[in-house]
């Protein structure tokens, strides 16, 4: 008995056979017809003329042929709703019927059914089956919770199954739990505000009793939901781990993954000194190299993890370097994830290996595979100085090869094996001339060119050969027209005398026969600089180059903290937050990591932040000695405090960007190439920053006012002509609505052996920053700076290093802009918005305390859903209500509102009554913390009044405050 | 979730297809045939997305599988479920191919249904299927039967029915191993490892309860403390440190983390106990010793030496060393002490077969290979050479010590089960540079 002649009927008029076929007696003939009108269906034929005909054979004790008519149906349904409701009594007599399958199955398929008609039927019913004796009923009415959300969510909540639901968590048989937790967790994806999934220890505890006894399938869905619990405390967190690592030895790799997920983040909790967190560390390498044993798409899916968590704990995988050499007959994919990963790994102790694997897999045969393999041959030289030597020789080896593309990939990775060592390897130069009409691709050909002029010195024929570019420089892309007038530029300002004509060629090239702007403008700047000034030029073009640092491909930290969150998911192996894919609200929160315990009080629910911190003593700033401490730790991190480097203000630029909104385009998906440049491929950015402060990658500092000090501060010769410039970037660069204050003085030079500090808070598409202005007002010179917080009321610390990059002369101010995190430890201050903070130079260090305004704590998503809102306010007890008077304000409601909105201050609903607007409004704080207002305005009354209400009820005054500032500036 | 699934022929004509979610439309599956089956070039990665949609696949001789989502979902489990759907339907009817997919693709149908809901994976162990997704219909069953079914479908215990009975209780138990080498052309180990799996097969009466205990040195050590010292010296020797295992599901991983002690109800029929990695004291059953030596620009000399390593009282099997020549070989000569060998010029190799090797032999190969002059610039890569055989004994050093079973309410004990135990280890990679 074959099926497969169902897949052959082509004729015409098979319709019409059908349908006689399907109303026949017989019901052998009966389900053959079906079966045919399933086989049409898969290969994508319109067969839903047929449905009143199929929906007929559905009264059937035949199970087979039940099965093949609600397929049926689930396809069609949607299409034919009028005739669907034909199908609903068998659904609700199914439901009643003795079999726990038939059951099952009916109450499956009717939720798969979107006919909202259908749906109101469902209720009944499913509310039956979700108390049903059966387990397999009920693990199958838990999901069809799900699916009816999915279609009508208001019915969902109206009926009451989230709580039934909620109850099924707590059922005796394992697989009913582990659907509940999934249907659950899904449904509050999408509800990210509700409270829905209330894990507390007791819920907790009950899902770790099942994840022992259920499928592989439900260990998953339940470790996945536990990775979103945050502990009260690292002991909690201890003990989850503990339960949750036996995991480790499952045969299905994702329930390793998921459990390696839940502990990553729970391992962030645990104290470092604690034994337990040694142990947890080693207890992680053996199953993440078992998972490299797996198929290769499996393979796959954890070398992109392994990616992910070897930047998060190198230590966990440091010495397994072997397990990741390529093998001959891997997959190309899987080949060039474990090169990535091998770069990761590479240092001084196994840089020997790691290089003789690289040359190997340098002499492949596919391309992509090979470059990759040189290119990360000159990574190994960046990350692992001693090997250097070792890497310049093997790559001029592979140039000997002649092997087109193999020459291009190396000439480009030498070119930034010379921006980290400089003058070191030139002698190389030579023999990368040679190639020089071999190379065909744009990178490669600009390389060079960068290469040629910067060692145009010791080139004696470096105008022939720039000049011989110079001939179809309009064919040439833009990168290498770019680096070609860079390059003869810094030609000229080394041998003025023998290439005035070839600069001049140039720069009419550049200005007058290009219509790119970029080139153009380049071009001019340039030139001007020629003109008025070249002692100037010469300065500025020649300036001594930031080296390159050895992480530049690194995934920025807080995107990388979120992907962690996401071990074993899809952001984990596209490598980009699940907003950059995935449409519409679900699953699109952010996710953060745990803070370490201590600061574990900076929590997820109000309450426990509030009530936590309140009895916590007043604070004092600690002595001198213990914040010295703290300052010296924080010099020895890697900070770039010391090293001068645009990179870092570049960086902030993109961040910025992107968190003015972009990212709700559809299409954004480079977020994580734009974070995280590779070396060889902003090279002529950077390069610029350094040549003119900055001012071409005018279009990245535009939206990033924050970049501008740092570039700038990275030029002091620049004067003149160019000043204008950055004006006129600062001026369009201020864009948000966010107000912000005056800076204001925060230390007087007097208290600080000179130096004078006066800065201002702002808050920037997304990001908090404190811009602060420092004056050197002693006589003599000031370097080393760096910034440190006390523990503060909302864990307010700096993101990044002070980017003070050149000393601060006499009489010089410098400002800079300080991103700030809120994850930092948390204490309660008084009052609370209260900032004591340490500044430390090469003199001394210094304490002063500043007020921040609480508008800078209000996130972007504080808009309340209605319902919520309503929800909330009622909930929260009238005690913590507080009332203002807000005087002066000259400003219509809508007026006020649009102005609030600007500083994330959201209007929800206004209503009118008696010539009296109330507006109702949510903040949410960066801590989760939720404040709900009411401001009523009379329309002629400066007067406006406002009641706020949260369960934190210290924060309303500082709120209020807020309000009185915003309205009136 | 998964929101749908579809399978392909090569052709990239699609054989089943089921939507699981709304936000999968049919596009999707024109889609991944224009994006990922008719593409051209080789497949860059498992896993796609096209116009925010993405899909995971895996492919089985030719047919295609293919799960669709628009979701952040776990992309492990997706993976895992994919190769579980290709388990599920080789038990069912045999190897997957286009004519066994559209035979049974009411079936197939059938089971997408019931191991997938809405995107969730649910209980996919074949032995509980079995009991409910017939081709025969169920309409003939007792009550109990039914809740028989039920529960097992969603118990603890959901990859084993009750009530099954052998007259002969029987367990055959095989250590698979396959040994992997990379070594340099200087015989310098590069890395090597053992990945092994035992595999049980049981028919064993009621739900028995088994324990399963091998020379795991953290075992043997932690018994070596309390029990006799004399013991303890003389298995210490023995034992194998184990970098790390997993295990089938039927196995209480709790006790194992705690006490490292292997005990479960085992699954009626063959399955897959455990699957562990070695990387110490491994013993190599074969070493490779390669001289390649370029005789200007139009001829090589190679010369191979194999040497057994392993007990001379043991025999290897199905040997079989491969030697790649370049491609512009336009002929070879060979001289072999043992065995066959022959010039394949199709796949670019010299193959050299042996039957039977005993244990501390060695045997040697040489080769003339002439080359055509060519223009190309690009060196010849050089792939290593590989081996392959299979060998009587584990190459971990893994030795099975107990598999005791008790069954409580039925009459037999552990004495009365007839167990077998075998070893086999085999090449996996096992490649030597040149």
């Amino acid at each position: 008995m074959t099926d497969s002649k169902y897949f052959t009927t082509t004729k015409k008029g098979e319709i019409f056979e059908l349908k006689a076929e399907l109303n026949s007696d017989k019901k052998e003939k009966k389900k053959e017809a079906v079966k045919k009108v399933i086989a049409s269906m898969t290969v994508g034929k319109d067969v839903s003329a047929l449905f009143p005909d199929v929906v007929n054979c559905m009264q059937t004790d035949n199970l087979e042929l039940k099965k093949l008519v609600y397929l049926y149906l689930m396809n069609y349904a949607k299409s034919q709703p009028d005739m669907a409701i034909m199908a609903v009594n068998t659904f609700v007599k199914d439901c009643e019927d003795p079999n726990p399958l038939i059951r099952a199955l009916a109450v499956r398929t009717m939720g798969c059914i979107r006919v909202d008609k259908i749906t109101e039927y469902l209720c009944e019913p499913l509310r039956k089956c979700l108390k049903d004796e059966d387990p397999y009923v009920r693990k199958t009415a838990a999901v069809c919770v799900a699916k009816l959300h999915d279609i009508n969510a208001q019915l969902v909540e109206d009926q009451g199954f989230l709580d039934t639901l909620k109850d099924l968590i707590s059922d005796s048989n394992p697989m009913v739990v582990a659907n509940a937790v999934a249907a659950l967790s899904e449904i509050a994806e999408s509800h990210p505000n509700s409270n829905l999934l209330d894990l507390n220890p007791q819920t907790i505890n009950k899902l770790l009793t099942a994840l022992n006894e259920c499928t592989e399938w439900g260990q998953i869905f339940i470790l996945d939901c536990l990775a979103n619990y945050t502990p009260r405390d690292d002991r909690e967190s201890q003990s989850i781990c503990e339960r949750v690592t036996p995991r480790l030895s499952h045969a299905n790799s994702a329930v390793v993954l998921s459990a390696v997920k839940v502990l990553m983040k729970f391992m962030e909790m645990l104290p470092k000194d604690l034994d337990y967190y040694g142990t947890l560390l080693k207890k992680l390498a053996p199953p993440l190299v078992t998972l490299l044993s797996a198929e290769p798409e499996l393979q796959y899916v954890a070398l992109r993890n392994i990616n992910l968590i070897v930047q998060k704990r190198p230590e966990i995988l440091k010495h397994e370097m072997k397990v990741f050499f390529v093998k001959y007959n891997d997959p190309i994919y899987v080949k060039l994830e474990k090169l990535d990963i091998m770069i990761r790994l590479a240092s001084q102790a196994n840089i020997a290996q790691v290089l003789a694997e690289l040359k190997e897999y340098a002499t492949e045969v596919d391309v992509d595979f090979v470059r990759k393999a040189v290119r990360a041959i000159g990574r190994c030289a960046i990350k692992v100085e001693q090997s250097a030597e070792r890497c310049v020789s093997t790559l001029l080896d592979l140039i000997q090869t002649k092997v087109n593309y193999v020459v291009q990939e190396a000439i480009v990775v030498i070119k930034d094996i010379f921006r980290k060592y400089p003058n070191k390897y030139e002698s190389v130069i030579a023999t990368l001339c040679e190639n020089l009409d071999s190379l065909d691709e744009p990178e490669a050909r600009a390389a060079m060119i960068w290469i040629v002029g910067e060692y145009a010195e010791r080139i004696d024929n470096a105008d022939e050969l720039l000049e011989s570019f110079l001939e179809g420089f309009h064919d040439e892309s833009t990168q290498v027209q770019l680096q070609l007038l860079t390059a003869i530029v810094k030609l000229f300002l080394k041998k003025p005398t023998e290439t005035q004509e070839l600069v001049q060629q140039v720069l009419s090239l550049a200005t007058q026969d290009s219509d790119n702007p970029d080139l153009r403008d380049r071009g001019y700047i340039y030139w001007r600089l020629l003109s008025t000034d070249p002692v100037a030029a010469k300065e500025v073009v020649l300036a001594e180059k930031p080296l390159i640092s050895e992480e530049t491909d690194l995934i920025e930290p807080t995107l990388l903290d979120e992907l962690i969150c996401h071990i074993g998911t899809l952001a984990s192996v596209y490598h980009k937050p699940p907003s950059a894919f995935v449409e519409g609200s679900r699953g699109v929160q952010h996710k953060r990591l745990p803070a370490r315990a201590g600061s574990g009080e900076s929590a997820e629910s109000p309450e426990v932040g509030q009530s936590g911190t309140s009895e916590a003593p007043p604070a004092v700033i600690p002595s001198q000695g213990d914040l010295l401490g703290d300052l010296l730790n924080l010099d020895l991190a890697p900070a770039t405090t010391t090293v001068p480097s645009v990179q870092p203000s570049m960086q902030m630029g993109a961040m910025d960007l992107l968190g003015g909104g972009l990212d709700s385009l559809p299409g954004v998906s480079h977020r994580t190439e734009m974070q995280s440049p590779q070396p060889s491929s902003d090279y002529s950015e950077r390069e610029l920053g350094g040549d003119i402060g900055g001012s071409p990658s005018m279009g990245a500092a535009l939206g990033a006012p924050a970049a501008m000090p740092a570039a700038l501060s990275n030029a002091p010769a620049v004067g003149g002509g160019l000043g204008d410039l950055f004006d006129l970037g600062g001026g369009v660069g201020m864009p948000t609505g966010f107000y912000v204050a005056p800076k204001t003085l925060f230390l007087p030079a007097m208290k600080a052996k000179g130096l004078e500090i006066s800065g201002t808070f702002a808050r920037r598409g997304g990001i908090i920053q404190m811009d602060l202005s420092l004056t050197n007002k002693a006589m003599s010179v000031m370097t080393d700076f760096a910034i440190q917080f006390n523990r503060n009321s909302f864990g307010l610390a700096p993101a990044g290093p002070l980017q003070v990059l050149t000393p601060l002369t006499p009489n010089q101010t410098i400002d800079v802009s300080l991103p700030l995190g809120t994850t930092g430890p948390v204490m309660k201050m008084e009052p609370l918005n209260n900032l004591q903070v340490a500044v430390k130079n090469n003199i001394d260090v210094f304490y002063f305390s500043c007020q921040y305004p609480l508008s800078l704590l209000f996130v972007e998503d504080g808009k309340m859903e209605r319902q919520v809102f309503l929800a909330t306010w009622k909930d929260i007890p009238n005690d913590n209500e507080a009332q203002f008077q807000i005087k002066d304000v000259h400003l219509n409601s809508d007026a006020a509102s649009n102005k609030l909105q600007g500083s994330n201050i959201f209007t929800i609903a206004k209503r009118t009554v008696d010539a009296q607007d109330m507006l109702y409004q949510s903040i949410k704080l960066t801590n989760g913390i939720w404040v709900l207002a009411e401001m009523r305005v009379q329309t002629g009354n400066p007067n406006y009044t406002l009641s706020i209400k949260c369960r934190a009820p210290e924060v309303s005054q500082f709120v209020y405050q807020c309000y009185e500032l915003v309205l009136k500036n | 979730m998964i929101g749908g699934l579809f399978i392909y022929n090569h052709k990239g004509e699609v054989l089943i297809s089921r939507v699981y979610r709304d936000d999968i439309g049919r596009n999707a599956v024109d889609a991944f045939r224009v994006n990922v089956i008719h593409a051209r070039q080789q497949v860059r990665s498992p896993v796609t997305n096209i116009a925010r949609t993405s899909f995971f696949h895996v492919k089985r001789s030719n047919i295609w599988l293919a799960a669709v989502t628009k979701q952040n979902v776990n992309a492990a489990m997706v993976f895992e479920f994919l190769y579980k759907m290709c388990d599920v339907m080789t038990a069912y009817f045999g190897k997957i191919s286009e004519e066994n997919i559209k035979n049974n693709f009411v079936l197939i149908y059938e089971l997408l249904d019931e191991i997938l809901d809405f995107g969730y994976p649910q209980n996919s162990e074949t032995g509980a299927l079995k009991t409910f997704i017939t081709q025969q219909g169920i309409k003939g069953q007792t009550k109990e039967e039914q809740s028989q079914i039920t529960s097992q479908v969603t118990g603890q215990i959901g990859w084993r029915r009750e009530g099954i009975k052998y007259r002969r209780n029987e367990l055959f138990l095989d250590v698979l191993e396959s040994v992997n080498l990379l070594m340099s052309p200087q015989g310098q180990v590069l890395s090597a490892h053992v990945s092994g799996r035992v595999v049980m097969k049981s028919y064993l009466s009621g739900m028995p309860e088994c324990k399963f205990g091998m020379n795991d040195k953290i075992v043997i050590d932690k018994q070596g403390k309390g029990g006799t010292t004399d013991d303890a010296g003389k298995s210490g020797k023995q034992s194998i440190a184990i970098d790390d295992c997993t295990f089938h599901q039927c196995v209480r991983l709790s006790k194992f983390d705690s006490e490292r002690s292997i005990s479960f109800i085992p699954p009626d029929g063959e399955y897959e106990l455990m699957r562990y990695r070695t990387t110490k004291d491994i013993i190599l059953p074969f070493r490779v010793i390669p001289l390649v030596r370029e005789v200007g620009r139009t001829k090589l000399e190679v010369k191979v030496v194999i040497k057994s390593n392993f007990k001379p009282s043991l025999l290897a099997q199905k040997i079989e060393v491969r030697i790649p020549t370049p491609l512009n070989t336009s002929g070879v000569q060979v001289i072999c002490m043992k065995g066959k060998a022959k010039y394949k010029a199709s796949e670019n190799a010299i193959v050299w077969k042996i039957k039977r090797m005993a244990g501390m032999k060695e045997s040697q190969i040489s080769a003339e290979i002439e080359l055509l002059p060519t223009n190309d610039k690009k060196k010849w890569a050089r792939p290593p050479i590989s081996m392959n055989f299979e060998v009587p004994f584990a190459p971990s050093g893994l030795k099975v010590r107990y598999l005791k079973v008790f069954e409580s309410k039925l009459n037999y004990s552990d004495h009365d089960v007839i167990k077998w135990v075998r070893y086999i280890g085999r090449s996996g990679i096992y490649e030597t540079r040149c």
